[in-house]
């Protein structure tokens, strides 16, 4: 890569509750674009995203360095990365169900900065309509662009946002996937993403995990061209998106029964 | 090791095979067969006219120091049996202080009030405080963690109440009740007799050890252990925590009844037994020993009753006394010293005395080696 | 039908003990997953230092604005305590819950028999103003003023953090954290700041009610807290922990309970029907009347 990367993960690995979830991650992301972390269903996308916003749990322990620029991230508190221009959408959207519209988004606003209100409702005219709204009775969709929206408030550096698509009608993974191209026009992305069309619209590099390791980077629309490299890294031919790679049980209970196995 | 050939280069500490540690291999021999060891020594212990001033009132045989020694006992047994649900599952149960109350008040109202001989009171009472913790564990289980903290707490608030406003007269409220001695078997009756109440709470706390450890030891034990260290685990397993919980639940409120029947022998029923401060004494017993160790909850136990009756007379002594008062105040107060020293083991000492022996192991090789 | 009246007044006045407790308890739990023991110590701080100041502050005393200002220092002292017990002995342990919980046994333990050393074991009489002894007549039935005082300041307290929850940054830090605390310092919020104000206002709200329930009961004892904590952690469960108004309908229902089935049934069976509905709700309704869900 010529460029500086914005963010570089070099040797991290997690465990959780004695389980050595990633063992040594290394890769970058770049300063401009959105860049893709593939990888099956528990394999540690998540936890590598929480892991960069220091969102590891008590029992869980993390080793390697993540250097934002000159910056190392680790060990500092999660507020701080955050208000130093790190933005999360976490997986599952996770809006405050009890609040309203508008104090979900007044919760993201900082002292001595001014929220970009209007960019956020340009982007998303839902959100200004409904802002009396309880977000726990937004559909989906809405959930997925108040998480989005209530980040766009403030000034990031870098975006990490965790399958934005999940569990979305087709109509609602479109928009959701044209908001996050006019983002990433300006604010380098880390994206992990399930659906490979969204992949293919919107990611310049992937980062592939596999079995807590780092199997395959470089282009994403290169590999999305390989066929059965993409079959056997991700489970699934990058020509479609089957429903049942999709669902999200399907995959978990193998996976799960055979850790305890391991465990 | 073999490419160690210079005489100059000494060989690491560790590569020292434990046979050749005299003292060390005695020890290793010795280890499986100390537990046997103290409990001969706390059999025959009230053979012995002993003097201990400062530690004891009187010599080791007199009925004061037996009885009291005899208090320790249960404790370390209840605590021992509380470590069942806190150290070994996981449970944090605020209300373990009500099955040792049904055992206390249970054994003194059906020897006092109803007349039954003590076998059968004894009998009835532990069954009892078991089908009561059954059935009290089977809806307290359906909430986990803290709420099931909380939830526990309010059933053992009913004890309390209960004994308080002594319904029928049955607990004697306030007062408490004594037993009634014509009820007893004539070994049990007396001052001159305490021994052999000494010797029911140490064959008490060998039967709780006992039991705990077979249970802690077997594929029950094991998911225990496992529901305590991920609970969802064991879900993922297709085994039911709720089943398991429930089973450490009952057998730990039997055990903790059977040493309430213990303890109303020895000291009569009084409604301190029925307090949540017990309950939250229990604990503090269990931490400071080390939770999930065989010996840590009955060392824990043992030492936490010997020192809230200690510590009074201690407080009442010149040597405090003559401190100024706003040291001697609190210093006469058992609970503030042992609340105090609870909060600090918490923060600096997590294993508890339990972890004694792996904290001081590099510094007891280390003296060891000495030549 | 004055007996009807009394007993709701009473059960209202009880209600109003136990909600100035649990609301706090309530908030504590469920923004910082500490179940607070030490809670009834800050009732405990708050009666004995309203006591204290009532007699030895000056400018304060037993009789109108000098009462007023005994009750803000005692309030102010319990405040402190649960500031200081938050930074010193609950921070360090920050997410580690069941030491926390260890930490506030052995302060609830050690805390009590620190009152109990410095002001003896005993109930001490409690100076309070002459109108407080007076009773009012309402609806034909003679309510005693200290007891209405009780209602009124803990309907002020819910109508005050109601408005703080709901109008002001801080409260709606507090409403997030509640519902996924990760998620707020996941928007840059030190949701740390808002365990100390938790812990405050839970420290003031209990030291009111150590001050106010002096004057009801006309005493101060050093176990006064802790058995009321245990009626506070029912009304907790029952309202749904962390919900502030849940925390109010939970204690109106227990208290009016407790006093109507104390009084037509025997004395002690309201407490125990207390216990049963506890039971009852968590079998139908784990989460509690309203709040998270308490078998998460
Ligand atoms: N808090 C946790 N406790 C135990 N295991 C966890 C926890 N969080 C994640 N894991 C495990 O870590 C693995 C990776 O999870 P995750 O990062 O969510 O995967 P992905 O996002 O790639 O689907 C999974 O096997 C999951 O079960
Ligand atoms: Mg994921």
């Amino acid at each position: 890569m010529s460029v500086e990367p914005i963010l570089s993960v070099e040797n991290l690995s997690v465990r959780i509750a004695g389980l050595h979830i990633l063992q040594g991650v290394s890769f970058d992301v770049a300063p401009t674009g959105v860049t893709v972390l593939l990888g099956r269903n528990g394999v540690g996308k998540t936890t590598t995203l929480r892991a960069i916003v220091g969102l590891t749990p008590r029992n869980g322990e993390v080793r390697g360095t993540i250097r934002m620029g000159a910056q190392s991230l680790l060990a500092r508190p999660t507020h701080r990365l955050v208000r130093g221009g790190l933005g999360y959408v976490p997986e599952d959207r996770c809006v405050f169900a009890g609040l309203t519209v508008a104090e979900n988004l007044r919760l993201a606003e900082r002292r001595g900065t001014t929220p970009a209100y209007d960019k956020v409702f340009a982007l998303f005219p839902e959100l200004d309509r409904r802002g009396r709204q309880r977000a726990g009775s937004l559909s989906g969709g809405q959930q997925q662009m108040l998480a989005i929206g209530r980040v766009l408030l403030n000034d990031n550096r870098l975006l990490l946002v965790d399958e934005p698509t999940k569990g979305l009608a087709p109509k609602v993974v479109t928009e959701v996937a044209e908001v996050l191209e006019r983002v990433a026009e300006s604010v380098p992305v880390l994206l992990v993403e399930q659906n490979l069309a969204v992949v293919r619209r919107l990611a310049k590099d992937a980062v592939v995990l596999s079995a807590g390791r780092v199997a395959w980077t470089g282009n994403a629309q290169d590999l999305l061209l390989e066929t059965a490299l993409t079959k056997s890294l991700l489970g699934v031919g990058s020509g479609e998106v089957p429903a049942s790679a999709r669902s999200e049980s399907g995959l978990r209970a193998p996976q799960s029964r055979a850790k305890d196995g391991a465990a | 090791m073999t490419e160690v050939k210079s005489p100059e280069v000494p060989a690491p500490p560790a590569a020292v095979p434990d046979e050749l540690t005299p003292g060390h291999a005695r020890w290793h021999g010795l280890r499986p067969y100390l537990p046997l060891l103290a409990l001969v020594v706390a059999v025959i212990l009230p053979y012995s006219t002993v003097n201990l001033p400062g530690v004891f009132e009187g010599p080791l045989n007199s009925p004061g120091t037996l009885q009291l020694l005899a208090i320790c006992l249960v404790f370390g047994g209840l605590a021992a049996g509380y470590d069942l649900l806190f150290g070994r599952t996981g449970m944090l149960s605020f209300g373990h202080a009500l099955f040792f109350a049904v055992g206390v008040y249970g054994t003194a109202i059906l020897v006092t009030k109803v007349g039954l001989p003590l076998w059968q009171a004894a009998l009835f009472t532990v069954v009892g405080g078991t089908i009561l913790a059954a059935l009290l564990g089977a809806v307290a289980l359906r909430t986990v963690g803290i709420a099931f903290a909380m939830v526990t707490l309010a059933f053992a608030q009913v004890g309390a109440i209960l004994v308080a406003r002594n319904f029928g007269g049955l607990t004697g409220g306030e007062e408490g009740l004594t037993l009634d001695v014509s009820g007893l078997p004539s070994a049990l009756v007396g001052v001159a007799n305490t021994v052999n109440l000494y010797w029911l709470a140490l064959a008490y706390l060998a039967l709780v050890v006992f039991v705990v450890h077979r249970v802690s030891m077997s594929p029950t034990g094991r998911v225990l252990a496992g529901l305590r260290d991920d609970e969802r685990r064991i879900g993922v397993l297709g085994l039911d925590p709720y089943r398991f919980k429930l089973v450490a639940f009952t057998l730990a409120g039997g055990l903790a009844s059977a040493g309430g029947v213990v303890y109303s022998l020895l000291v009569g029923a009084s409604p301190h037994v029925t307090s949540s401060e017990l309950t939250l004494s229990l604990l503090v017993m269990v931490v400071l020993g080390g939770p999930g160790t065989r010996w840590g909850p009955v060392l824990g136990g043992i030492l936490y009753m010997y020192l809230d009756h200690r510590l009074t007379a201690f407080g009442s002594s010149d040597a405090v006394n003559s401190l100024p008062a706003f040291l001697s105040h609190p210093l006469s107060q058992p609970l503030f010293v042992l609340g105090t020293v609870f909060i600090l083991a918490v923060y600096f000492f997590p294993g508890g005395l339990a972890s004694l022996r792996t904290r001081l192991h590099p510094l007891l090789t280390t003296l060891s080696r000495r030549p | 039908m004055n007996t009807v009246i009394l007993l709701t007044l009473t059960g209202l006045g009880l209600a109003a003990l136990y909600f100035l407790v649990a609301s706090g308890l309530s908030l504590v739990f469920g923004l910082a997953d500490v179940l607070n023991f030490a809670h009834g110590l800050f009732l405990g701080v708050g009666a004995y230092a309203t006591w204290w100041a009532a007699g030895n502050l000056p400018g304060a005393g037993p009789d109108g604005f000098g009462f007023v200002l005994a009750v803000a220092f005692g309030v102010l002292a319990g405040t402190v305590v649960a500031v200081l017990v938050e930074l010193v002995l609950i921070r360090p342990l920050y997410s580690r819950t069941i030491e926390q919980v260890l930490v506030t046994v052995g302060l609830s333990l050690a805390g009590v028999a620190l009152l109990q050393a410095t002001w003896g074991a005993d109930a001490r009489p409690f100076d309070r103003p002459a109108w407080t002894r007076e009773v009012t007549s309402i609806l034909g039935a003679k309510v005693s003023n200290a007891l209405l005082l009780l209602i009124i300041a803990a309907v002020l307290v819910l109508g005050g953090l109601l408005a703080f929850l709901r109008f002001t940054r801080y409260g709606l830090v507090i409403r997030a954290g509640v519902e996924n605390r990760e998620m707020v310092t996941a928007l840059g919020i030190d949701v740390r700041k808002a365990f100390t104000l938790v812990f405050a206002i839970g420290g003031a709200a209990a030291a009111l009610a150590g001050a106010l329930g002096g004057v009801y009961f006309g005493t101060v004892s050093p176990g006064q807290g802790g058995s009321l904590l245990i009626f506070a952690f029912i009304v907790v469960v029952i309202g749904g922990m962390g919900s502030v108004v849940g925390s109010a309908y939970a204690a109106v229902v227990v208290g009016l309970l407790q006093q109507f089935v104390n009084y037509y049934g025997t004395t002690g069976l309201g407490d125990l029907c207390v216990v049963g509905l506890l039971a009852v709700v968590l079998l139908l309704r784990p989460q509690g009347l309203a709040g998270k869900v308490a078998t998460a």
